[in-house]
């Protein structure tokens, strides 16, 4: 995991004193709110519809049981005792006021954290796989290339003030975890005859124009990578439209310009650069980045663990977790775990401060000190033996944390909706909470399988809707809150948008419907080893949609 | 407005003249680039020293052929929020090896004053900022990732030249 050095520190710290400032000339009436959002906002503060929200990057979802464990305290001190992970793997505040937020960034800043560019349009915090490190379908761990890009887009002065905002995901993986082609920079890293590069994609996104990225480049070597990132940042700087906020973002650039002409206008931007603007990152300093993500020291093991089969055969509830929510890890007698924070009846990603502090714990003694916030706005410890996973889901039971529903139906990502967010047209909470009643019964929701329901409340799309198996998207209707139903959209790999059904549905009608489609698939899949998005894409959407409307 | 031009306030003796108005022929002004180009060819029949004023929209390379004799390249920021000013300056110092004043004009807030001398503006036309402002937005940070204009070695680099 990545430790700062002195330079590293340095600038964090230097940027909580400047932040002091702006918040005191704020106070003090020398800056105009207009003129202090943009600087509030490149640190992470929102004004949302109660007060004032603090967005803490986690640059790639990489946690450790110290930088949780001050989550917790902030939590406890400055807010109302729980923080809310987010799908950009990051966490929010929601009750921290503005006079202490340079106290929260001082905080954060002794434990290598900030909350730079978690807002603002300038480039976000990079976003990765959260089983990086100990996936087996990776090339590589991306984390090193994900640390080195996170220290380029810092304070980086050509680009603070783009059009937009602008997010840059990683993968090394086959099945894409990290859904890069719904982010404005999407990049997969690759290994070609024995050299790292980066297949490169661009201008996707969801919002309320969703566009799957379209590819621009094969592969970009990785000593050239960060120049290349320059010459795309460079066109969409100087020709991303600045006459409408709704059309600012690359993929409208992209769109607009075509795809073949962006790729000319990037070649050409890039072909220009002279060797005194490359930045020309020594192999020492790729070296020296890439030695803090060692893989932990893991014991070697059995594949099988005797611990586990025998617990496993005495509990049905810890069988069932073991069989829902442990990944697969690269080295046998380990598995990566995912801890949700999606209990029936909860808020999607809420954690409190108490059960931040259980997971730091379990963490030290059971996870090799590391712990990852995925996008899908869970926790997971990527590296857990076998034979511990009975004592570890024993302290995840009492602390409210081992609901087996990791990918299943009440593992939803639901956005703060109208019960939050200013600019929500309808609640996504309550609606979320009703699907998770209808699917409460643990039997049946594994019985379903995979299924990515995905709720926004409003076009913005932070619920990613767009891209659910099932999305649900809040509108509002003379002052009525309805859902539109999509079907068919996905994230990974194979990523697509989806269709939307029909006529939006009353929040009544939203739990039932959602039954019917999902029966409507039980009935006719192949097996139970059919998910639910290859039944779909195999029979088309007219059963499903049909289903929808069947009480009408 | 007052002018600070590498870390003094100095007088401005330049005056911008818009497309509409005929320059009466004495003086330091800055121009429109469509009319600098028309311009700069007839510049030595008269008493008038040409420099450029570009918007967010212009292409610097149009001035690549002229960049060795311009004493000022004016960038304009209509808003702060329009960053496309740190490119062009970019552009003219570090890709064409611009060495003459590159000064910002417009709404030119103390807050942007690191990135913009960082991209390669030398002088800050700003009502909003006065020098000891300027100076301190100038000295908040001691490192940086990235190379820019201003020459300093970036972090990447300076781990590495450490005495061992």
């Amino acid at each position: 995991m990545y430790r700062y050095d002195e330079f590293d520190a340095a600038i964090v710290r230097e940027r909580v004193d400047q932040f002091r400032g702006q918040v005191s000339r704020r106070l003090d009436g020398t800056l105009l709110e207009d003129e202090f959002k943009p600087l509030r906002l490149q640190n992470g503060v929102y004004l949302q519809l109660h007060a004032y929200m603090l967005r803490v990057a986690i640059p790639y979802g990489q946690l450790d049981p110290a930088k949780l464990r001050r989550l917790a305290d902030i939590a406890e001190r400055y807010d109302r005792g729980y923080g809310h992970f987010t799908t950009r793997q990051n966490i929010q505040f929601n009750w921290v006021g503005l006079k202490d937020i340079p106290d929260v960034l001082q905080s954060l800043s002794e434990v290598e954290m900030h909350a730079i560019q978690t807002s603002g349009n300038c480039i976000r915090n990079v976003t990765s796989d959260h089983f990086a490190g100990a996936a087996q379908d990776e090339v590589m761990d991306p984390r090193p290339w994900c640390e080195i890009i996170r220290q380029w887009s810092t304070f980086h002065p050509e680009f603070a003030f783009l059009p937009r905002k602008f997010k840059i995901a990683v993968t090394a993986a086959e099945d894409d975890r990290a859904a890069i082609r719904v982010h404005d920079i999407g990049l997969h890293i690759r290994r070609r005859d024995g050299q790292i590069g980066f297949e490169v994609h661009v201008g996707g996104g969801q919002g309320r124009t969703p566009v799957i990225a379209t590819k621009l480049n094969d592969f970009v070597p990785e000593t050239e990578l960060l120049d290349y990132l320059e010459a795309i940042m460079r066109v969409y700087n100087r020709f991303g439209r600045r006459d409408n906020k709704y059309k600012a973002r690359i993929k409208i650039l992209v769109t607009e310009t075509g795809a073949d002409e962006f790729r000319r206008l990037v070649d050409t931007e890039y072909a220009a650069k002279t060797d005194a603007e490359k930045i020309a990152l020594p192999q020492a300093e790729i070296d020296r980045i890439h030695a803090y993500f060692a893989p932990p020291d893991l014991t070697r093991k059995p594949a099988r663990s005797q611990i586990l089969e025998t617990a496993q055969a005495a509990n049905p509830a810890f069988q069932r977790w073991i069989r829902v929510n442990l990944h697969p890890h690269k080295q046998a007698g380990y598995a990566s775990i995912t801890i949700s924070l999606k209990p029936i009846g909860g808020l999607a990603g809420d954690a409190t401060t108490a059960q931040m502090r259980v997971v730091a714990k379990l963490a030290e003694e059971y996870g090799h000190d590391d712990i990852r916030v995925t996008h899908a706005q869970n926790l997971v410890l990527p590296h857990v033996a076998l034979d511990d996973l009975p004592a570890l889901y024993a302290d995840l039971d009492g602390a409210g944390l081992a609901t087996a529903n990791e990918g299943l139906v009440t593992d939803m990502i639901v956005c703060p909706g109208l019960d939050y967010c200013n600019l929500a047209n309808a609640r996504s909470i309550p609606v979320g909470q009703d699907i998770q009643q209808t699917f409460a019964d643990p039997d049946y929701q594994e019985d379903i399988g995979r299924l990515h329901i995905n709720i926004s409340g409003c076009i913005n799309a932070c619920g990613h809707h767009h891209v659910g198996h099932i999305g649900i998207l809040g509108v509002d209707r003379k002052g009525e809150e309805f859902y539109q139903i999509s079907l068919g959209g996905r994230a990974d790999h194979h990523a697509a948008i989806g269709d939307i059904a029909g006529r939006a549905l009353s929040r009544e009608e939203v739990p039932d419907a959602i039954k019917r489609i999902i029966d409507t698939y039980r009935d006719l899949r192949t097996s139970a080893a059919e998910p639910f998005i290859e039944t779909l894409n195999r029979l088309g959407h007219t059963p499903f949609k049909e289903a929808i409307y069947a009480a009408d | 407005m007052p002018l600070i031009k590498n870390g003094c306030v100095v007088d401005n003796e330049w005056t911008f003249i818009d497309d509409s108005t005929d320059p009466d022929g004495t003086g330091l002004v800055t121009v429109s680039l469509p009319r600098y180009l028309q311009d700069v060819t007839r510049e030595r029949t008269r008493n008038v020293t040409l420099g450029v004023r570009l918007t967010p929209s212009d292409d610097p390379d149009l001035l690549l052929p002229h960049l060795d004799h311009l004493p000022l390249i004016e960038i304009e920021f209509p808003k702060y929020t329009d960053g496309r000013g740190y490119s062009l300056a970019q552009i003219l110092r570090r890709r064409h090896g611009y060495t003459g004043e590159l000064r910002a004009v417009g709404h030119v807030l103390r807050d942007q004053i690191l990135y913009m001398n960082r991209s390669g503006f030398d002088a800050f036309e700003t009502a909003r900022a006065d020098l000891s402002q300027v100076l301190e937005a100038l000295s908040e940070h001691s490192a940086y990732y990235q190379p820019a204009a201003d020459g300093h070695p970036t972090v990447f680099a300076r781990r590495h030249l450490r005495p061992d």
